[in-house]
């Protein structure tokens, strides 16, 4: 009976340096997977590589020496000796590694649970296998069952729910102010990765024109062309005021940029439309005090860290309700699992045919009452000789060791010709 | 018919898991209620305001009335957690308070009578909507100036959308005091001969409409939106509220029998 293994390691067992060292490329993932379909002793097997972990799963007769073979495997294939990384390992077996890979999908596993990245990865990481056929019957219900438990998590409780980025974070912010972005316009002041993010956002959620204004204004024009707006001279951006929504400064001045007057004798020409400052520089760029003014908004990145820390929370509770959708999933498979064993198949394959033949005999018998106690009886046996030949040879055949790397295989598809699952 | 209206307040508090529910049963709640008057209007042969119960369960009727319409078409969902109770408390007082009915007077009879509380009704009912808007504008403005994002910030829905809302509730509200006032005015002549006589309730209502009128035209001028717009919705209604109960109670004048005990 084939059994799954899981060996890896993550964020959480190994630090970046050594998950670098032990990365696959989607190039390294199919030699590895080649060379794994030439182990007798590992008959399927799907590796997973991203940033943050390596997962190699396996299905084997032979748990031991499987992880030991995938051990010295990966010592080889990274030229790294094995007590580098052991220590960092873990190794799951069975129900383990189920729940495991279960965890991983649903992105309960990730540095930033929620995190929605790690499910394709994983899909990407499966169809390689897939295509270099290095997975079976047991691993491909593993995972047809992994993407569905994770599309589960996701769809029934709020583990994506909550924004975890800085960018992120302020455009959910702008949405509880806006309700919609559509004709809102932003002016990005100064330059830096996650202001540029969040005009990205932006504009992915339909903002209207984008000015941009730089102390060096060559800088400002690469900028504005990049996100199709139009960059202004650093002194204008008091004059442009009046004609912007969203404000995202992140420059490196000492001095605040927008200073409260400046908004103050603008309210009345905007005609007390909202306006929303997003301030991600230190120090800051935007006087805190405009906050106090009606219809103005100013949040800093001390502010939009306050909200990200109230998401992971949230994110955290969430993932409690995760845990129990990956549990339920667990037994699910294990029940699977069970079922693929030689023994209960043809225990349900016998009662299956029984079944059929007790209902049949009776039928039979109800429209034949001239029949005497003995051509009755006569009857009942010829059926259950026939049921006893018919299965001979397929039970045989399950029976065997002989077909060890695809016992599994034709227990499926022996359930699946019967309809044994229901 | 009072036991939905208790039914519909228990259900829109807890209304996160429970609006959809609160939502059809306030509108069969209102189904039924419109059945009741129809049913009082047939009887008593003309449209039954003789007292306060009455006026009461009117105003109650018109509020969710125009909550449903309010809700069908902005889909602002949470306005049932101020509309409801508001509803369930007026049928509550309704219902302790006498309902017999006064004499029929004669004067009652009159389809601009009709017209004119309809339209009162409506527009105060619009008015009390928006001040409902105005207060969830103002705690949600608090929440995200605070930054202390508790219980109501994802809950409730977008600054803009309220902002949208509470002027969209001022201007119905507004048109339907407006003729209101008209259909008012038209009915006195008819019946005392003239527009407008100096009665305190038509006084207060005068002022009601001027305060509208001044919160549309600043509006409309200089942008009065957001935060100001609010309190003002929310001052507005507590002067219809004096208009409607403090007038009757406290000073006289002929639109005394609506409030009869």
């Amino acid at each position: 009976m084939l059994e799954i293994v899981l060996l890896g390691l993550n964020h959480k067992t190994a630090p970046v340096a050594l998950r670098e060292c032990l990365a696959f490329s989607p190039g390294e993932t199919s030699v590895v997977l080649r060379a794994f379909q030439e182990l007798p002793v590992i008959s399927e097997a799907v590796l997973v590589s991203t940033c943050n972990r390596v997962e190699i799963l396996m299905a084997t007769e032979d748990k031991a020496h499987a992880v030991r073979t995938a051990k010295r495997f990966l010592s080889e294939f990274k030229k790294l000796p094995a007590s580098e990384f052991e220590k960092s390992l873990y190794i799951y077996k069975g129900d383990d590694a189920v729940r495991h890979m279960f965890r991983v999908a649903s992105s309960l596993d990730s540095m930033v649970v929620g995190e929605p990245q790690i499910l394709g990865q994983i899909k990407e990481a499966y169809k390689l296998a897939t295509l270099k056929k290095t997975s079976g019957v047991i691993l491909n219900k593993l995972f047809h069952r992994t993407f569905f438990v994770a599309k589960r998590v996701r769809n029934e409780t709020g583990i994506g729910d909550h924004a975890v980025s800085i960018s992120y974070a302020a455009i959910e912010l702008g949405r509880k102010i806006f309700g919609a972005f559509e004709e809102k316009k932003v002016l990005l002041i100064g330059a830096g990765e996650m202001a540029e993010l969040a005009v990205e956002h932006l504009i992915r959620n339909k903002a209207g024109d984008i000015l941009v204004a730089n102390r060096t204004f060559e800088n400002g024009v690469k900028l504005a062309k990049r996100f199709k707006g139009e960059a202004i001279r650093f002194e204008e951006i008091a004059d442009s005021l009046p004609r912007v929504d969203i404000v995202i400064s992140s420059t490196g001045s000492p001095d605040y940029v927008v200073t409260r007057e400046q908004v103050k004798a603008i309210i009345r020409r905007r005609r007390n439309r909202p306006i929303f400052f997003i301030d991600i520089a230190v120090p800051r760029d935007i006087d805190p005090e405009i906050n106090r003014l009606t219809n103005s908004y100013v949040y800093d990145i001390d502010d939009l860290k306050g909200v990200i820390d109230e998401s992971i929370e949230n994110r955290k509770k969430e993932a409690i309700k995760g845990e129990r959708i990956v549990d339920e999933a667990v037994i699910g498979f294990r029940q699977w699992y069970d079922n693929l064993d030689v023994v209960p198949t043809i225990v349900a394959l016998r009662n299956k045919m029984d079944g059929i033949a007790k209902a049949e005999i009776k039928k039979t018998l109800n429209s034949l009452k001239h029949l005497s106690d003995d051509d009755r009886q006569a009857i009942t046996r010829m059926t259950s000789a026939m049921i006893n030949k018919i299965l001979h040879d397929p039970t045989l055949l399950l029976k065997s060791n002989g077909y060890h790397q695809n016992k599994s295989g034709y227990l499926d598809i022996t359930r699946k010709l019967f309809k044994l699952d229901e | 018919m009072l036991s939905t209206a208790g039914y519909i307040a228990y259900l829109f508090l807890q209304k996160n898991y429970l609006q959809q529910t609160g939502f059809y049963l306030i509108s069969a709640g209102f189904l039924c209620h419109t059945a009741w008057i129809g049913y009082g209007f047939v009887q008593s042969g003309h449209f039954p305001v003789d007292n306060l119960h009455q006026t009461l369960s009117i105003a109650g009727w018109t509020i969710a009335g125009v909550f449903l319409l309010f809700h069908y078409g902005f889909h602002l969902k949470i306005l049932g957690i101020f509309a409801a109770p508001l509803v369930t408390l007026i049928m509550v007082i309704a219902s302790r308070l006498p309902s017999a009915p006064h004499k029929a007077d004669s004067i009652l009879n009159s389809i601009w009578l009709v017209a004119h509380v309809i339209t009162i009704f409506m527009g105060e009912a619009s008015f009390a909507l928006a001040c409902g808007v105005g207060f969830l504008y103002l705690v949600q403005e608090h929440t995200i100036k605070s930054k202390n994002h508790g219980f109501f910030f994802k809950r409730l829905p977008s600054l803009e959308l309220l902002d949208t809302t509470g002027y969209a509730c001022i201007v119905a509200g507004f048109t339907m005091l407006t003729l209101g006032l008209v259909t008012g005015f038209i009915y006195a002549k008819s019946v005392w001969g003239r527009f407008w006589s100096w009665d305190p309730k038509e006084v207060w209502s005068g002022i009601t409409w001027l305060l509208y009128a001044a919160l549309l035209h600043q509006r409309l001028t200089v942008g009065w939106r957001g935060r100001r717009a609010a309190i003002m919705a929310i001052i507005g209604f507590a002067v219809i509220l004096f208009t409607f109960f403090g007038v009757n109670f406290l000073l006289q004048g002929h639109h005394g029998g609506f409030t009869k005990l």
